[in-house]
């Protein structure tokens, strides 16, 4: 089947299966690799994009679900403030360590401050935990969604300071 | 860890033979400053030297640009761990140019750059010097180039920042306008170049980011799963899901019918120990032009495997072994101090308990996959992300009658490596199924094929046996280990080494060995042996400081005793370790103690307690405590962990060093609270995420990290600060709740005590 689909702003031709994840037709039909496989399931996060600026799981959304809706792949973030934020704050503390789940914490973060710029740690344990990072960088993650979001970064859970 | 361990940590990840990682250890010598050293031969001149206007190759990894860039060869396969900009790192600092002005490059396998692999924590003190006096060597050609240019003598001229001054009169010249002409000049000997005083470092040392994170976040193609080479298709691979299985039949007709399907055939196993072994397991291949056709046509994939089952395979079945051989002598003897039977007769208290941990898996975020095209004239191209390319392309040479020497192996970004990538499964498989479709394929396979064909860390049992005086001090220690091998010989990764404290610390110690036969392949996993022994050992530890009325930070202290050096191990051929330190022991006890307020870790809320333990390992001492209570759904609830950590005098790059030790302690946390493999009829249980509960964000506690900075080379810090946290997790919660985690993962408690 033909789909049109709109994707980083602009539409996008392919010929597939209606029931193929959005993510294969990403990675092997238009080449945008960043945005990865990791369960397939729902499960892990690896392959969150945005689908009208919500956070959904590529690898089960079948490219025939997607429709008219607006599609924003890692390779596209930089469209938006918060994920020009969101990014620069990521490489300012090094985030990452293998680097296969940023793309998703990446697009998961962008999605939680532009819904709520000011997150609570709550706020973002909620958000952020359906991305695993097999690396545990998630004391990075978290320092690095408040200070993009201009908040300070120590954590405010129970925390003996000296 | 001692010599033996490391080497047989090492061959652990190579089945076939020790390979590139002992040929690291043969050449391996002791460098003037006590570390590891690594005797790197550069050629005497340069390759494409002597061309203006054209990049000039200094030495293999080193090109200088005429604009002033530099591109640095990085050798080792970048995990996460981040050798891809250390290792530049120690280069640019030498070669004295800006970091700004560096290009960091993954190095194709070569011999030219001496061993390349990622495993055992040693990607620094291996190259921590050798590293230094490659870039010490570029400069010196830069000068020299410089001071012929002048006519001046190379004493009157030093070198910063990419450009090479004459100090008598204020010239300089950059160095990409030097380059061709230094390129033509004899190479010094690596012994020969003089090193910076560490006061001057200008790169080593500062926080430096990730050299490849930009192009993460733009989404750029570095990973494997990412490769595309022209006119490739994609496959899958089916393998039993009984280790060792061989098709009987399978319904090759009905896939190939099936659309986008391109080929679909039986690949022959290499032989009975293949699976055991990770070489090339038998399976069958179903090639597409899109992954997705090939995975979809697997959904109707039939096979007859033979065997479809092993009941004597199963978890079940091994404990129940296991209890039964615990009643039994071990079958035998690792290591017998003293008379145990006597001291413990004479003991004022004797102590026992019984410790298990489960099989796990690697559960790297990306699948294995390869890309790989072995063409018509015989040549071969690999694109893999691997921790150990070399052995790959041994394991395809050796399984497809391939000359090595016509192998290229391109080391992609790899998505998580933790041991698991030490194996290069995927990549024999690739390279199998390339050759038989005459095309390049990308083997890639799924979240249930990763967890179920992986080379799981072992489970372990240990009996324990303690014999305290009246002052509660330690005076016999006995485990009985329940381990796992096959045909009687202990499988990879799964044994007790000798020296495993309080081995030599204990007057009376026997530490004995039973074997389980085991027919599910096993391996290194991040911190192999320690990632399980730790919890073992360090929380029996804990339990006879308890019945012993004892401080267990005092205990230890006591145990391990005044700061001295302990005699260095014999060297084992050029290879020489650190001997083990106890005085930085104590100061990572100690700094950690100071960190977490353990002296007034009474003043806590009831419910709530710190837990401590300590372990060394790949060369590295560390301590750590962990605050935790018990939630009211019976989940622990971990609030902060603090981590005193010794890997010596330079944090090389601290953006990386804290990263690392929060990582891995978090890796830890996760490990102990929910990870478990099963075994069932010869197959494994979980098959994704959903049953496999990896750490979440909401579960991850803050991390302080604390460096303590001996007088010590430098060494890795990959895999030392994963062990102490789950002892010191279970240790905790024995000080919250009083009761005792003698089996991981801990999953939820009641709060009743036990």
């Amino acid at each position: 089947m033909r789909f049109t689909i709109r994707i980083n702003g602009r539409q996008r031709l392919v010929h597939s299966d209606a029931d193929t994840p959005l993510l294969w037709v990403l990675r092997d039909d238009l080449r945008l690799t960043g945005t990865k496989f990791g369960c397939g399931i729902a499960a892990c996060g690896a392959c969150t994009v945005h689908l009208d600026g919500l956070p959904i799981r590529s690898c089960v959304t079948p490219v025939s679900a997607v429709g008219t809706a607006e599609i924003v792949t890692i390779e596209g973030i930089d469209r938006s403030a918060w994920g020009r934020r969101v990014k620069s704050a990521w490489l300012d503390l090094d985030v990452m360590q293998c680097g296969y789940c940023q793309a998703g914490q990446v697009m998961t973060a962008t999605a939680l401050l532009t819904r709520n710029p000011h997150p609570t740690d709550a706020d973002i344990d909620e958000a952020m935990s359906g991305n695993i990072c097999r690396c545990c960088t998630y004391t990075r993650i978290r320092a690095a969604i408040k200070r993009a979001a201009g908040l300070p970064t120590t954590d405010t859970r129970e925390v003996d300071h000296e | 860890m001692n010599e033996t361990d490391v080497v047989e940590s090492l061959e652990n990840r190579h089945p076939h033979a020790a390979g590139v990682s002992r040929r690291a250890f043969l050449t391996a010598s002791l460098a003037a400053g006590g570390g590891l050293l690594l005797t790197l031969h550069l050629p005497p001149v340069a390759r494409a030297a002597g061309v203006p206007a054209a990049p000039a190759e200094l030495n293999p990894f080193i090109l200088i640009h005429p604009d002033g860039m530099v591109t640095i060869m990085a050798k080792n396969p970048e995990i996460g761990q981040g050798m891809k900009t250390t290792l530049p790192m120690l280069i640019a600092e030498e070669l004295d140019v800006e970091w700004k002005s560096v290009h960091a490059e993954q190095a194709l396998l070569d011999p030219i750059y001496g061993p390349q692999f990622a495993g055992g924590s040693l990607g620094t003190p291996l190259n921590w010097i050798p590293m230094q006096q490659v870039g010490a060597a570029g400069r010196t050609l830069l000068i020299e180039a410089a001071a012929a240019r002048w006519r001046v003598p190379v004493h009157e001229c030093d070198a910063a920042r990419g450009k090479v001054y004459h100090r008598p009169s204020g010239r300089s010249v950059p160095y990409g306008a030097l380059a061709s002409a230094a390129a033509a000049l004899p190479a010094p000997a690596l012994e020969s170049v003089t090193l910076k005083n560490p006061k001057d470092y200008t790169i080593i040392g500062k926080f430096t980011g990730g050299v490849d994170s930009p192009q993460v976040l733009a989404g750029d193609p570095l990973f494997g799963i990412d490769v595309r080479v022209e006119q490739m298709s994609y496959a899958v691979y089916e393998q039993s899901p009984v280790f060792g299985g061989r098709i009987v039949r399978a319904n090759l007709a009905e896939i190939r019918a099936l659309p986008g399907i391109r080929a679909a055939f039986i690949v022959r196993g290499s032989g009975p120990d293949a699976a055991i072994d990770m070489g090339l397991t038998e399976g069958v291949a179903i090639v597409a032009d899109r992954w997705w056709d090939a995975q979809k046509a697997r959904r109707k994939l039939r096979i007859d495997w033979d065997p479809h089952t092993r009941p004597e395979q199963s978890t079940s079945v091994f404990q129940h072994e296991a209890e039964r051989l615990m009643r039994t002598a071990p079958q035998a003897v690792i290591r017998r101090d003293g008379n145990v039977e006597a001291a413990l007769a004479s003991a004022a208290r004797v102590l026992t308990a019984t410790y298990t941990y489960p099989f796990l898996a690697h559960a790297t975020l990306e699948p294995q996959n390869c890309t790989a095209h072995v063409k018509r004239d015989g040549s071969v191209q690999i694109w893999a992300p691997t921790q150990a390319p070399a052995e790959g392309a041994q394991l395809v040479a050796r399984t497809l009658g391939i000359d090595p020497g016509r192998i290229t192996v391109h080391m992609t970004r790899v998505g998580g490596g933790f041991g698991r990538r030490l194996h290069n499964d995927y990549m024999v498989q690739a390279a199998m199924i390339s050759k038989r479709i005459g095309r390049a394929v990308k083997v890639l396979w799924d979240r249930t094929q990763d967890f179920h064909h992986d080379a799981y860390r072992p489970a372990g049992f240990h009996k324990f046996t303690a014999g305290l005086a009246a002052s509660g001090r330690p005076v016999a220690f006995r485990d009985h280990f329940i381990t796992f091998g096959q045909n009687g010989r202990v499988a990879s990764s799964a044994g007790l080494p000798g020296h495993e404290f309080p081995a030599g610390f204990i007057a009376n110690l026997e530490y004995g060995q039973s074997v389980l036969q085991l027919d599910v392949p096993t391996g290194p996993m991040r911190n192999p042996g320690g990632n399980a022994l730790a919890f073992a050992f360090e929380s029996f530890i804990d339990e006879m400081a308890h019945a012993g009325g004892l401080d267990p930070l005092a205990l230890r202290l006591d145990l391990y005793g005044p700061p001295r050096v302990l005699p260095a191990p014999p060297p084992q051929g050029a290879l020489r370790i650190p001997p083990f330190d106890t005085g930085r022991v104590r100061g990572v006890l100690e700094l950690v103690a100071h960190m977490s307020h353990w002296a007034q870790r009474h003043t806590l809320p009831a419910g709530t307690g710190l837990g401590l333990a300590f372990y060394y390992s790949h060369f590295g001492y560390v301590a750590e405590v962990v605050k935790a209570s018990l939630g009211h759904d019976g989940a622990p609830k971990v609030h902060q962990i603090w981590a005193a950590v010794d890997i010596g005098r330079q944090i090389i790059n601290p953006a990386g060093a804290y990263n690392q030790v929060q990582g891995a302690v978090l890796d830890g946390l996760g490990q102990a609270l929910h990870l478990l493999i099963t075994v069932d009829n010869g197959r494994i249980v979980q098959r994704n995420f959903d049953t496999y509960h990896l750490l979440r964000m909401r579960e991850a506690p803050p991390v302080e990290v604390r460096f303590l900075r001996s007088d010590n080379p430098p060494t890795g810090l990959g895999e030392p600060a994963l062990p102490p946290v789950l002892p010191a997790l279970c240790n905790a919660l024995y000080a919250a709740t009083g009761r005792r985690i003698r089996s991981l993962p801990i999953g939820r408690l009641r709060s009743t005590a036990a």
